[in-house]
Formats: C-alpha cells, structure tokens, sequence
C-alpha cells in the first residue's frame, strides 16, 4: 500500500519553463522506499535528484505524476509532509552569521516548533554528537566549510525526522569531513530503524557506504533500482578474478588456463606485465561461470609449475554499472537540470 | 532517549498528527525564533549606533537648521526630530522587511522556511516584531537625542493615547512590510532597486521632515495619497498628540480609523501574497530555487 511507504511516486514528471524549449529534469519516476530504507539516488548533475528531492520535500509540485511522503500528498497534505521530514543539502548557508552556532540550531528548533527549554537541550546534545563543542559560541559565519556542513547537519536532526532528505550532503568537504558526515549518517540511522533516509550523490562510495538500495538516475529517468549488490550483477554476471602468480604457467600458458572447464576467459591483467620480462610476478585476469571453477584453476597453475602469490576477486563499481547503463562515465556531466 | 534523539510516535503519520494548539504553538515558537537574530543583533553589531542613529541624526539636524534660518514656528523642531525616529520604522520597513524574503532566498533560508513545519506568516511576524524591538531603540536613541540637543518641548496630554497610536501605526507599517516581502519577490530580481525607488517618495508623502498639512495646496489628491501610508497617517495623528497647537491633516480619531483599517488590509493582503507566492514557488520552480 502506498500509503504505508515512506516514499511513492509514480510517474513523477516535471518540466521547467525555459527558453527556447522547456527542460524536462524528471520524465516519469516510479520509486518506492520502505520505512527503515536508506536510499540513494545517484547520477550526474543534471540527472533529476535534486528535482525529485524538491518535490518530494513540498518545495516543488509535480508536473505530473503521484508523490507521497510518510502516506501523504505532496500536492494537498504539505503541513503533514513537513512535520515529519527535514532536509540538509550541501554547501548550504542558511541561517544568519550573526548568530553563535549554538544559537543558529535553537532558532531552527523553533521553527520546528520544539518547546524553547527541549530546544537548547537538544541543540546541546547534537553540538556534543556532531563534536562541534568547541565552537558552539562562534559565529556561524567564521566556521569552516566542513564545520558548517556539521551545523546544517545538526540542523537536520534536530526536530527527529522520519524522512530525512540528504542533497549531495558532502559536496565540497575534505575526505575527513565527508567520511565523519557518514558515519553520523549510519549512527542515526542505527539509533532509530524506523527512519528513512533519501540521498541523493554523486559519489559511488558514499552511495555503497550509506545505502540498501540505490537508484542510477540519469537525464530525469531511473535506469536501474537495487541493492549495490544487484547492480553490480546486472552488468557482470560472471565472477572475475585478479590471479598473480611468480610466473607464466608452462605448458600452453594463458590459453590453457582459458580452456579449463568454467574458465570463460584468461588474459594479462596489465598491459606491462605481458611484456615485461624482469617482473617477478604476473598477474592474470581471470572470468569464470561462477566461482566454483576458481578451484580448476588453482589446480592447472600448480600443475604447470607457477606459484600463486595473490588472489582477489574483482567487482564492478557502481560507476562501471553507470558507465554500462549510460554509455557515459560521471565526468561526461551536463546541466539540463538548470535552464538559462 | 539516545544521542541521536528517538522516534516517539509508532508510525511517520501518527506523528504527523498535530493538535490544533500544538499547531499554535508551533506557529508561536517559530515567531519568536525569527525575531530573535534580529533583537540579538543589537548586541552583535555595535556598528549600527553609527549607521543608523549618528548618520540619521545629521539629516535630522539639516532640518532643524533649515526651520531656525526661516524662523519657523518651534514646534517645527519637534516635527522633525519627531519624523526623524518614525524613519527608523520606515527604513526597518524596506529594508529589513520589504526586501528580506528576496535575500533570504538567496542565503537558502526560504527553502527551509518553507519545508519547516509553520506558517510563513508566522517568519514574517517574527520578522516584524524583531524589527519592531530593535528600531524602537534606534528611534528611541533619536528623540532623546533629538529632544535634549535642540531642546524640544512636547505638549502631551493624553500619553496612553499617543502610545496606542503608535502601535495602530506599527500594524500597518510592518503589515505593509510583510506583504512586500511577497510582492518584491515577485517582481524584483534586484530588491535593494525595489527598496531604494520606495524610499525617498513615502520620505515625502510621510511628511517625515515637514508637518503634512503643508501639502494642502496641492488639493485633496495628495491627502488621498498620504492616507494610503500609514507612515503619514501615523505621524500626523502622533504630532497631533505630541504638539498642542498642531493643526493635523485629519482628526485624530479619524486618522486612528484609517491605521485600523489599513492594518486588516495590509495584514490580509501579506497572507494572501504569501499564498499566492508559495502557489507561484511550486508550480513554477522559481523563487525558492537560488538560481532563478
């Protein structure tokens, strides 16, 4: 039932007036998330996440299309929607830089209609947990990017949302500030399953680290919906392998490892270690059927008189899933989401 | 309750669920939330004493030397120093008012404004009374220092009378700030233009530097026009109550009408803006995306 969903749409369109041809950032989104569901949207910019996100959040209506958050409209029940959601989008400035970070927070619990004595109270306990204790009493406007990012995060928290929306929540921050972010992100959602997460990145990490489910979107549409697990298989369905041995087996080599029975293909699995005679090792890309052939495979090196110095087996990234579906790498970005 | 705070409902829409006074509440919280930058930057930003006390108080001063040359009556002085602080409110008005929804869109407030879960108008009238709270200091600071150093008698008879005036004149004023918010948005990509072109004609139809029965010559198109701002509805009927011999542009009473009534039209035409500016934000995607 949609109504028991933290998130349903369904045929979700939204098109901008623009000039000289209106610009379609959602073309028909079907998705459903489950209360507990961490989830990503992950594409380019331009794809439509953040498009989705607006309308998902009330600050956008559909062209087209059914909506609900928590079981409500996001056309005709926005007062519900809002009481049970908040939104942290990165590189955001909200607030006001005269104000202390400590009394940025408490203004915001008031917005959300925290009584003033909870407010302070829970702004402190989110200053304590996000480790922004040192500099509770700064002005906002003289914290760092990555402290300000703590503080909208905070910010997100505060009024203990059911649906938290995260918009490209680490965009500009360091490696340390981006990885700290995550880990409150899983924290939160470890202290209460009942909440649901919607992320939307452009980071394959952070999409693996802090998702059960994602969706690769690109040009307004979901080309592809499932565990990170799932995706990877749907564009390898064999088991792939990174074999290094001290050296090239003997007796037919490569092709004789490839004629094994599961074996689908054998080659060098860098170009320099095919030439390269001095190398003291040799590394061999391996696929098989499944990974049952892996023991096969052991077996015929052994037997051809090379040694196996490493094995590991090598998954898809979720780019190389994007690159499959798209025909295009994350670099290849374009803006069609923000007409002129 | 642990660190990361706890889900106290079963379900996202039993939580969703508000009691009509929790509503209230809610609406409360948030007015008093935005006012509080603003009364706070008081203390913040000593700078203003400067800005908008000494600065204002130079152009007050040119006034006052103007009636003392022409030799005009005494209570002219008072007019000016009085007119003087209510620019205070007007400059708070446009400023601070007019023109904040246009940059709060722009720092990315509005859209978390409008995600929150209160009334816009209830961020308006935090917006008015933080206003409110802190330009009254200002004006304050004006008219003591206005009344002390060009020794300015007041005649005021009935004092609970002129404080009512000023707060029916309040009303309106920040009820007509509260519906520019909307309408600057609406119109204006550049607000500080929009704040600037409003600036220097309500100077002159407020009759802030002069007593505005002065422009009676003009004939009664100019009193219809004065009537439409509470600037100068207000600060007729004060001088009125402040100064004896002050001949107003209309009786007190008559001029108190019209503040009440331009309250509930300013104050239902913001709620309505408001509306129609929320409607115009989600259909068309503009306003509240930082790029349009």
């Amino acid at each position: 039932m949609p109504d028991d969903l933290a998130i349903h749409a369904r045929g979700v369109t939204r098109v901008y007036k623009a000039k000289p041809n209106p610009v379609t950032a959602l073309g028909g989104v079907d998705l459903d998330v489950q209360p507990g569901d961490y989830f990503g949207l992950l594409g380019p910019n331009g794809a439509g996440k953040t498009t989705l996100i607006k309308i998902l959040t009330t600050l956008l209506l559909p062209t087209s299309g059914e909506a609900k958050v928590a079981g409500f409209d996001v056309v005709r029940e926005t007062a519900k929607i809002r009481r049970v959601i908040n939104m942290v989008s990165g590189g955001e400035q909200s607030g006001y830089g005269l104000l202390t970070l400590r009394e940025q927070l408490w203004m915001f619990s008031q917005f959300y209609g925290m009584p003033i004595a909870d407010g302070w109270r829970r702004v402190d306990e989110l200053i304590e947990i996000t480790g922004l204790t040192e500099q509770k009493d700064q002005k906002v406007r003289t914290l760092s990017t990555g402290q300000r990012q703590k503080l909208n995060f905070a910010r997100g928290l505060l009024n203990d949302p059911w649906v938290l929306f995260l918009d490209e929540p680490t965009l500009g921050l360091d490696v340390a500030a981006a990885r700290d972010l995550r880990e409150h992100t899983l924290a939160w959602k470890a202290a209460a399953p009942g909440r649901t997460l919607l992320l939307t990145t452009h980071y394959m990490v952070e999409a693996e680290q802090l998702c059960d489910r994602i969706a690769i979107v690109d040009r307004g549409k979901i080309l592809a919906l499932g565990t990170p697990e799932e995706l990877r298989r749907r564009v390898q369905a064999e088991s792939i392998f990174r074999i290094e041995l001290d050296q090239l087996p003997q007796n037919g080599g490569l092709a004789a490892i490839g004629d094994l029975p599961g074996v689908l293909s054998a080659v060098h699995a860098d170009e320099d270690s095919a030439d390269s005679a001095s190398s003291d090792r040799v590394a061999l890309k391996v696929a098989l059927a499944d990974d049952s052939a892996l023991t096969n495979v052991v077996t015929a090196v052994a037997e051809r008189g090379s040694h196996l110095v490493g094995l590991a087996k090598s998954e898809p990234s979720l780019e190389d899933v994007f690159v499959e579906l798209v025909g295009r790498g994350f670099g290849d970005e374009h803006d069609e989401e923000q007409p002129s | 309750m642990n660190r990361y705070g706890s889900l106290t409902a079963r379900t996202a829409r039993e939580a969703a669920e508000w009691s009509t006074g929790r509503v209230i509440r809610a609406n409360l919280r948030a007015v008093v939330g935005r006012a509080y930058p603003r009364v706070i930057g008081l203390t913040r930003e000593p700078s203003w004493v400067f800005f908008e006390i000494l600065l204002p108080f130079l152009a007050v001063s040119a006034f006052v030397f103007v009636y003392r040359a022409l030799e005009a009556p005494e209570e002219f002085i008072g007019f000016v120093v009085l007119g003087g602080a209510m620019t205070a409110f007007w400059l708070n008005v446009v400023w601070m008012m007019a023109a904040q929804f246009y940059w709060e869109k722009d720092q990315g407030n509005l859209e978390l404004y409008f995600t929150a879960p209160m009334h816009l108008m209830s961020i308006l009238a935090g917006m008015a009374i933080g206003g409110l709270v802190m330009t009254s200091s200002r004006a304050l600071a004006v008219i003591g220092i206005g009344s002390v150093l060009y020794g300015v008698t007041y005649q005021i008879e009935q004092p609970l009378l002129l404080a009512l005036v000023f707060l029916l004149t309040m009303i309106p004023l920040y009820g007509m700030g509260m519906l520019f918010a909307s309408l600057f948005l609406l119109w204006g990509r550049e607000a500080f233009h929009l704040a600037q072109l409003l600036q220097e004609p309500i100077y002159f139809l407020g009759g802030v530097n002069f007593p505005l029965g002065a422009l009676r010559s003009f004939g009664p198109l100019i009193g219809v026009v004065m009537s439409t701002l509470p600037l100068g509805v207000g600060l007729d009927a004060m001088r009125q109550l402040a100064f004896r011999d002050m001949t107003g542009v209309l009786p007190v009473g008559i001029e108190m009408a019209i503040l009440v009534a331009m309250g509930v039209v300013f104050i239902i035409g913001a709620r309505l803006a408001l509306g129609y500016l929320e409607h115009l934000a989600r259909k068309e995607g503009r306003l509240t995306l930082r790029w349009q």
